[in-house]
């Protein structure tokens, strides 16, 4: 995990190694200081020198505005190394999302993806800075005024080795002992943040059923499982602060007790322990422990974050399987398809084949309709074609190359989708289409919308073409943006275009319109159609029936239907009562 | 609906940190703690105990070397018996102050959680007491982010800067009569610089603000427009316009990272500022101390005038860094004071928002009939309902037998009362009959159907139920005497069992059972890893879609209501699978009212009647044969010459 993210340091590496550089400089300079103040005590004060009092007080300024230049420069380059990390961060998970395959995009679903992409980064953000600021101030500090101390006075600085282990041992059990339940009270966090989630999304219901006690009594229960648990967990974490005051204070005591009988044999002069340098060792005290604090605080952050660091480091890492093939072959003679013995899972556990032994022709130029129930993996066999995934066993060619020699840019701008659950982006319609070919003119475009049956309502808003969607779309009819979404295919002239069941909210008298230009306009290209509605199919050259990833059945509607089978039961279903009637 | 699930895409909130605070939403808050009175006095004791006792061992400095170590320096038989004791002293009050400090973060927490678990809990009750237009008009994201963002902002201010506020206060308070008492000159040069600090810390903090909502802004651009690319992702690929992605995002994600280095960078100025200042302030007083004591300038404290012993300058020195140190925090912690208050305001908003009115007194009880064939109230689980309509002017009682008997007479509706989107509707559904609403998106078929169930409330005309005017019911009575299913499939985390009891919680194995093979859901559900005790997570994810719509289906046999409305129920089904629910699905029908809004004709022809509506109004209204023969609007949508959406 830590070398996955470890390669998105890059230009953040230099501002992160500089942080705790100053950092240490800082903490050297803190540590100074209260050596400092003993001597302008001891031989200024202490002995009404001032003199020595200005002397040692130019000094302690000189550490003070040192510390607190590092300090400062320090807080600076730890802010740019964490902010040009996660920019690193986000720019390479969001790079090797546009990698991804579409089985990738199913596993991690884009929810996730995008959760990944800001919160998660943002904690790994900021455990960096904490990781790059105090992660080496802290055992430094420790170390430098343990130093000191020691060498003010090795017989007083020996308390420490008593309390450092002492505040060690509390911290430890501590964080052991909470942490599990820390764990337990995040996911039941999960939970009341699903409770709400789900009601309210589903409030209609909660309403309709009148179910709203039930729901209150539920989510109290999640929240009173939440009380308790922090209840436990804080019974043991309440002891941070006096484990770390009984460190302090006996310390104190102990260094007074000690302390006053040195300074008492010395007579307060040097080389003997002072006055000053008592005060001083109470500083370090605080300063030794205080960093042991920091050092158990930051523990608890790192593996807080170490489960988004996780998260973060699964996108990084996920491959792609789908590269350009070997040949990377630019040119796709025709429109022509084949499928040789297609068998295809979705994962290697899978049960059952998601499309299963399937072996089809399709000429180029052909219109081919596929029809058949929910999960008879219509979509799954359309998906093969441009490569969106690979086939488990089997082989598809187009053009009469296998898909897998093809560079897949060039392989996928000559399949045009129009995918089922299909995107608008927000922009102009101009801009939408123009996804299709960015250098294409507005004639272009307009062509390929009065193809696709856009035009007549595109002219009819105030802006036409100029036309601003909103976000996925929200502004223009289910029926308007199925039209749309085809014309964007067309604007590519693809040697195949492929519709996933994308004119099911468009009038069946636009439908066939649709078709109809497909028909005159562009002969070439073949045309696959997925539609639930069979009178988007029937008058295709070849129409292919799929039952639970089998081809059931294939041929013209005259002859499926005179064959009887599914196609006849979904052709009857569908058309019975209009035809008496109309 | 205009409901939108982004939690990224939002507009951030609470970037604006102010520190004026609404003296009512602090009242509010204080409310909240008022059960906790007795807690927070110990809380309050405590920390004076542990303030107190850290106030102490920066005193004591003075009393070791001034009473005891310099006079015994010198000394030929120095003894130790008074330092002793005193440490002895000071060891128990330690361990005093450190019980102390135990109690106080124990109790503190209880408190916090305690008070939060309370407005968590008053947030969700009152919630679900809103009416449906609140959800109409605010996003999931948006009521998601009060038990998210603003409780935690709460939490974080009630566990942490609550308690660090008041131990520093009693700190500087404490120190401050310390330094009093040692010397009043010295005491007012601390004072003096105290300002200059504050000064110092404002400017930055304000600047730093600024630099953090220019952050916020920037992150939600990022969020915003990874969630619309993310989402669109598969149709990114087929396009091919990776690289495109990559070069817009490219921009946003450089503007993201400098805003957040500037914000950053100028709020890790504070503490280094503010540590230098305390150690400039220290030099002062050692100078101006040290000149005192030596010139004997009469030193004035709050006990008397003297001169100013050196124990006492070495004293005021440590004091002077204990008072510096916690105004360092408190300043640390106002931000987040700042945006818990935000948090709370909002979340104050959610819970004052106006509940749904329930003025209904007609109530659904079970009933018999007595000898006479009367209908009477009973105990018993009787199948026969009736309304219990109570008259308040000669105080008798009727019961009118539930039927499902819905008329609506000559109603208007409008969101807003601006704009009427339901005009005159007449509307007569007998028990037993199937009534079908058609119509383009926006028609306002749903509309109706959440007027009978009162959703909403009509603006003009009447809505009957077995002849009573549905403002007298008790909404939660009507309720349960509709069952609904709608388009989007609701579940809930819990077994299949418990989401098929959803309406009726005492109904056995058996019923549900039954009501899943009425569905044609018994044997997906059997198929299941743990059959019909299987747990669905998050909205029964793990079903198809197909799967997903049996089952609100199955949950409104379950709950057995005399009328039903179904909205689009099987919408989601293919034509084949749904060929294989009809059959549940007139089942399920049959002897009840129902109401059916559907986009596939072929659902609705056999509707007793069907009311095509058109902006609000019904512009045709009867059985599939009349309508076919009128060659209207129903007829060319059954034709498939005109666009529904």
């Amino acid at each position: 995990m830590i070398k996955t993210l470890a390669r998105s340091i890059r230009d953040a590496a230099l501002p992160a190694i500089f942080t705790p550089i100053f950092m240490l400089a800082e903490a050297f300079c803190e540590v100074c200081i209260p050596t400092v103040m003993k001597y302008m005590i001891d031989k200024g004060i202490n002995v009404g020198d001032m003199d020595n009092v200005v002397k040692y007080g130019v000094m302690l300024l000189i550490f003070t505005v040192a510390s607190m230049f590092f300090g400062i420069t320090a807080g600076i380059t730890a802010s740019r190394a964490s902010s040009r990390f996660a920019r690193n961060l986000r720019w390479d998970m969001y790079g090797n999302i546009q990698q991804f395959t579409f089985s990738s995009i199913d596993k991690f679903s884009p929810a996730s993806l995008v959760t990944r992409l800001t919160t998660d980064v943002n904690r790994v953000q900021m455990a960096f800075q904490m990781l790059t600021r105090i992660t080496f101030r802290a055992p430094a500090m420790l170390i430098f005024a343990f130093v000191f101390s020691f060498r003010t006075s090795p017989k007083l600085s020996m308390t420490f080795l008593y309390a450092i282990p002492f505040l060690v041992i509390v911290l430890a059990i501590i964080i052991k002992k909470a942490f599990p339940i820390f764990d337990k009270t995040f996911k039941a966090y999960d939970d009341l943040n699903e409770c709400v989630e789900e009601n309210v999304s589903g409030i209609r219901v909660v309403k309709s059923f009148v179910q709203e006690e039930h729901e209150i009594s539920k989510f109290q229960a999640i929240s009173d499982k939440i009380f308790g648990l922090f209840m436990k967990a804080e019974r043991t974490v309440s002891f941070n602060a006096p484990a770390m005051q009984i460190a302090v204070y006996g310390c104190i005591i102990a260094i007074s007790w000690t302390g006053a009988h040195a300074i008492v044999a010395s007579g307060n002069a040097e080389p003997g322990l002072t006055v000053g340098g008592l005060t001083s060792l109470f500083t370090y005290t605080m300063q030794i422990l205080m960093s042991l604090m920091m050092l158990s605080m930051i523990f608890v952050m790192l593996t807080m974050s170490k489960a988004s660091a996780d998260r973060v480091a699964e996108v990084l890492r996920e491959g792609c399987d789908i590269n350009d093939g070997e040949r990377n072959l630019t040119e796709l003679k025709d429109g022509s398809i084949e499928f040789k013995n297609v068998c295809f899972k979705y994962s290697d556990t899978a049960e059952s084949n998601a499309l299963d032994h399937i072996s089809v022709r399709i000429n180029s130029g052909e219109t081919i309709g596929i029809i058949g129930g929910t999960g008879s993996s219509k979509s799954t066999f359309v998906q093969m074609i441009p490569r969106l995934y690979d086939t488990t066993e089997g082989e598809v060619l187009v053009g009469g190359e296998n898909v897998r020699d093809y560079n897949l840019e060039a392989l996928r701008n000559n399949v045009a989708m129009v995918l089922q659950k299909n995107t608008l982006f927000s922009g102009s319609i101009y801009e939408n289409i123009r996804w299709g070919d960015e250098n294409a003119s507005d004639e272009d475009v307009q062509r390929v919308c009065r193809l696709a049956c856009a035009d007549e309502f595109i002219q009819k808003f105030p802006d036409k073409y100029e036309t601003h969607i909103e976000q996925g779309g929200s502004n223009v009819s289910g029926g308007q943006k199925q039209r749309l979404c085809i014309a964007r295919a067309l604007l590519k002239h693809p040697k195949i275009l492929i519709l996933d069941d994308s004119t099911s909210a468009v009038d069946t008298h636009t439908d066939a319109m649709i078709r109809k230009a497909f028909r005159e306009e562009i002969p070439n290209t073949t045309k696959i159609i997925i539609a639930q509605r069979v009178s988007s199919v029937e008058d295709a050259d070849k129409i292919i029936v799929l039952d639970s990833g089998k081809i059931a059945d294939m041929g013209t509607h005259d002859e499926l239907y005179a064959r009887g089978g599914i196609y006849k039961e979904i052709y009857d279903q569908q058309t019975k009562g209009s035809e008496d009637d109309a | 609906m205009p409901n939108s699930n982004s939690h990224g895409g939002r507009p951030p909130r609470g970037a604006k940190v102010s520190m004026k605070f609404d003296k009512k939403t602090i009242k509010r808050l204080m409310s909240y703690l008022k059960p906790y009175k007795w807690q927070m006095l110990v809380v309050v004791i405590c920390v004076l105990l542990t303030a107190g006792s850290s106030v102490m061992s920066q005193l004591f400095i003075k009393t070791l070397t001034d009473d005891y170590i310099l006079p015994m320096v010198g000394a030929d038989n120095p003894d130790y018996g008074g330092l002793l004791r005193t440490l002895i002293g000071m060891g128990v009050l330690f361990l005093a102050g450190a019980a102390a400090a135990y109690f106080n973060a124990w109790i503190m927490a209880k408190v916090s959680q305690g008070v939060l678990k309370t407005v968590r809990n008053d947030m969700f009750s009152h919630m679900q007491s809103l009416p449906i237009s609140y959800f109409d008009t605010h996003s999931h994201g948006d009521v998601m982010s009060f038990y998210t963002n603003d409780a935690d902002a709460m939490q974080q201010m009630l566990s942490q800067a609550i308690p660090q506020v008041i131990s520093s206060g009693v700190t500087i308070i404490a120190v401050f009569c310390s330094m009093l008492s040692l010397s009043v000159w010295l005491t007012l040069i601390v004072v003096a610089f105290l300002f200059v600090i504050l000064l110092i810390t404002a400017a930055i903090a304000k600047k730093s603000g600024a630099y953090f909502v220019k952050q916020q802004h920037s992150t939600a651009d990022v969020n915003g427009y990874i969630e619309e690319m993310i989402n669109g992702q598969k149709v990114v690929k087929i396009f091919c316009h990776e690289e495109k992605a990559m070069s817009d995002f490219d921009g946003k994600n450089v503007e993201l990272c400098e805003n957040t280095y500037r914000a950053n960078a100028n709020a890790n100025v504070l503490m280094p500022l503010n540590n230098c200042l305390g150690y400039f302030l220290y030099v002062i007083l050692a100078v101006v101390g040290g000149t005192m004591a030596i010139k004997g300038v009469m030193n004035v404290h709050c006990f008397g005038v003297n001169v100013l012993s050196l124990g006492a300058i070495v004293s005021f020195l440590q004091l002077s860094r204990s008072f510096i140190g916690p105004i360092g925090q408190v300043s640390q912690q106002l931000n987040s004071v700042a945006m818990a208050m935000a948090g709370a305001e909002r979340i104050f908003t959610l819970i004052d928002e106006q509940s749904e009115t329930d003025d209904g007194y007609v109530t659904l009880v079970n009933a018999k009939r007595d000898e006479n064939g009367e209908l009477v109230e009973t105990n018993e689980r009787t199948h026969l309902w009736a309304w219990k309509h109570p008259h308040s002017a000669d105080g008798s009682v009727t019961y009118t037998e539930l039927k499902g008997d819905i008329v609506l007479d000559d109603v208007d509706f409008g969101y807003v009362p601006e704009k009427t989107v339901l005009h005159n509707i007449d509307i007569f559904a007998k028990p037993g009959q199937k009534v079908a609403f058609v119509g383009a998106t926006g028609a306002g078929k749903t509309t109706i159907t959440n007027l009978i169930n009162r959703f909403y409330d009509i603006a003009d005309g009447k809505i009957r139920y077995d002849g009573i005017n549905i403002n007298k019911i008790k909404k939660a009575d009507l309720r349960h005497s509709l069952g609904v299913v709608l388009q989007d499939v609701n579940l809930f985390t819990g077994t299949v069992m418990d989401n098929l009891r959803y309406g009726k919680p005492d109904a056995t194995d058996e019923e549900c059972i039954a009501a899943a093979k009425l569905a044609n859901a018994d044997s997906f559900i059997r198929m299941l890893p743990q059959g019909y005790n299987t747990v669905l997570k998050g909205d029964g994810s793990g079903l198809s879609q197909g799967q997903r719509q049996l089952i609100p289906i199955a949950r409104a046999a379950v709950a057995d209501p005399p009328v039903m409305i179904l909205d689009e129920a099987t919408s989601s089904i293919d034509t084949r699978t749904e060929a294989i629910v009809q059959a549940g699905m007139d089942a399920l029908m049959k002897g009840r009212t129902v109401f059916v809004i559907a986009h596939r004709l072929s659902t609705v022809r056999n509707s007793d009647v069907i009311m095509v509506l058109e902006q609000g109004h019904i512009i045709e209204r009867g059985p599939h044969e009349k309508l076919i023969a009128e060659k209207g609007q129903y007829y060319r949508l059954y034709t498939g010459a005109f666009e529904l959406e």
